[in-house]
């Protein structure tokens, strides 16, 4: 079962960085057209530097699990090195192949932190 | 039990398919697509223009097509209008009633996104009142609903929900919607595939469907229209074949159901659903929701207890399974069947409404037709524990 390997399960099971944030610099709402699944992204930056993010939101175990390990990767990336991170490069770091239709799931929260970025 | 696997080459190509997704669409019996060859490897041409042989062979195959359609509803020929699916068939509808701001339309919750949007957006340009019947418990209309039917006078609803399989009480409700003086339009695109449709019994005013839900080719379906109602109302889409005379000065149109089908029609998918109609009229409908039913009633009869069913039970709906594992979300769900080649469906299935109405987002859907199996419904059961297991925390 390609989607479903120990990486996506683990992040699936115990999230990271899921909550809110008490003074985020910015904060998106990102929906999925599909499901009507909903993520909320909030991060705190400094100086161009991203110093925190939380997610929030129920959803697939696709999209949870690229949620936790999006917002682990971009601590303490700057603002234009996650603006500049692609869609291909994070089907990458979740380690799976994945349809037309699923991708969808996996590129929810990217959508939310470039949105919420502006 | 009913074998017609060995009729549908899809299955002879795709050995391990097991294939859930029949409300959304079915797959094609060897003589539907023979069918569409034979046309346009014997017959092909242009239909209603040319005078030479081909072009009258081509008018008469997709005239017997319509024919084979109205004979199939119960109507005449010239109520028998040929759409590219239900949805056009209903915005068909809504272009063309004369709704102001004095008049009533009433929708439901359950109707598909199809049978809503059309309603919702005539409303907002004519001011006209919109109301909603809404749902039960069981997702079925709910009777307490039905006195909002008083003065309206446009009312659309569905025939089966494509979401739950509940089937409404069609003829009660047209029957109160005519007491109160109301257009009545149904939207059959899940029950033309499944149960036997009388327009006459029925009494609608207008009905519609899609062919590729029931064995035929995409991108044809068919609007039923009452005859003195389609010869009284204006065209929709205008242009050629549509019409009597054009001069500079005005334009006159053509005799129905000619009126309403402006440009080159879909020749071969008429073609082909006369064909998915005679297939299906062999089988039987009786024998078809017998199927069916059983194989509703099987599942719900194996499903683990953490499976949570929407809908009524197998007697009062389609063979429709709308469902959800508890702990699981439905895309994940359907991702873990993909892998073991069985097709569900999972998301809102273009009923929001219908959704919120019942405090969901999304559910999973399994929904039964002519070729499936109780093998297969047992798969797909292990399938879900496998879900399960695999994925609850
Ligand atoms: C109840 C119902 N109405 C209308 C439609 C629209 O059919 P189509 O997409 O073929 O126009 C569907 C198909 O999903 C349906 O299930």
């Amino acid at each position: 079962m390609d989607l479903y390997g120990e990486l996506i399960l683990e992040h699936y099971k115990h999230p990271l960085n899921k909550g809110v944030l008490k003074k985020p610099t910015y904060s998106r709402r990102e929906a999925n057209p599909v499901c009507g699944d909903v993520v909320t992204i909030q991060l705190l930056v400094e100086k161009n530097v991203v110093k925190d993010v939380k997610f929030e939101g129920e959803g697939c175990a696709l999209s949870i699990a690229s949620a936790s390990i999006l917002t682990d990767f971009i601590k303490g990336k700057t603002v234009k090195e996650i603006k500049s991170l692609t869609d291909e490069a994070l089907v990458e770091m979740l380690g799976i192949s994945v349809g037309a239709v699923r991708i969808k799931c996996v590129l929810l929260p990217l959508k939310a932190i470039k949105n919420a970025l502006g | 039990m009913i074998d017609t696997k060995k009729d549908f080459p899809i299955f002879k190509n795709n050995p391990n398919l097991i294939y859930l997704d029949n409300a959304a669409t079915t797959q094609k019996p060897s003589s539907v697509l023979d069918a569409e060859r034979d046309f346009y490897e014997n017959h092909y041409s242009n239909v209603h223009r040319g005078v030479y042989q081909l072009s009258q062979e081509a008018t008469e195959l997709y005239e017997n097509a319509r024919e084979s359609i109205a004979e199939f509803l119960n109507a005449s020929p010239e109520e028998i209008i040929f759409t590219r699916n239900a949805t056009e068939s209903i915005n068909l509808v809504a272009n063309i009633l004369p709704v102001s701001k004095n008049d009533k339309i009433v929708s439901t919750l359950m109707n598909h996104h199809s049978n809503f949007v059309p309603w919702q957006l005539l409303s907002q340009k004519t001011k006209a009142k919109i109301e909603y019947l809404s749902l039960s418990e069981s997702a079925e209309l709910d009777v307490e609903d039905f006195n909002k039917l008083k003065n309206a006078t446009v009312f659309a609803f569905t025939h089966a929900s494509n979401a739950t399989g509940v089937i409404t009480p069609a003829k009660q409700l047209i029957e109160q919607a005519k007491d109160a003086g109301a257009l009545t339009v149904i939207d059959a695109a899940q029950s033309a595939p499944h149960l036997p449709i009388d327009v006459k019994k029925l009494d609608c005013d207008f009905l519609a469907l899609s062919g590729h839900k029931m064995l035929g080719p995409t991108g044809i379906g068919v609007l039923y229209g009452k005859k003195e109602l389609l010869q009284e109302l204006p065209p929709f889409l205008t242009g050629g074949d549509m019409i009597r005379e054009v001069t500079i000065q005005e334009t006159t149109w053509n005799d129905l159901p000619y009126k309403y089908e402006a440009g080159t029609p879909n020749i071969s998918g008429a073609i082909g659903l006369a064909e998915a109609v005679r297939y299906l009229q062999r089988i039987g409908f009786d024998e078809l929701l017998a199927h069916e039913r059983d194989l509703t009633s099987y599942a719900h009869k194996i499903l683990p207890n953490y499976v949570d069913v929407y809908g009524p039970a197998p007697s009062k709906k389609l063979g429709i399974l709308s469902f959800n594992v508890q702990g699981v979300h439905a895309h994940d769900v359907a991702s873990i069947l993909d892998s073991k080649n069985i097709a569900i469906r999972s998301g809102h299935h273009c009923t929001q409404p219908l959704l919120n109405a019942l405090g969901l987002t999304s559910t999973c859907r399994a929904s039964f037709y002519v070729y499936n199996n109780k093998r297969e419904v047992q798969s797909f059961v292990d399938a879900l524990e496998l879900s399960h297991k695999t994925l609850v925390k």
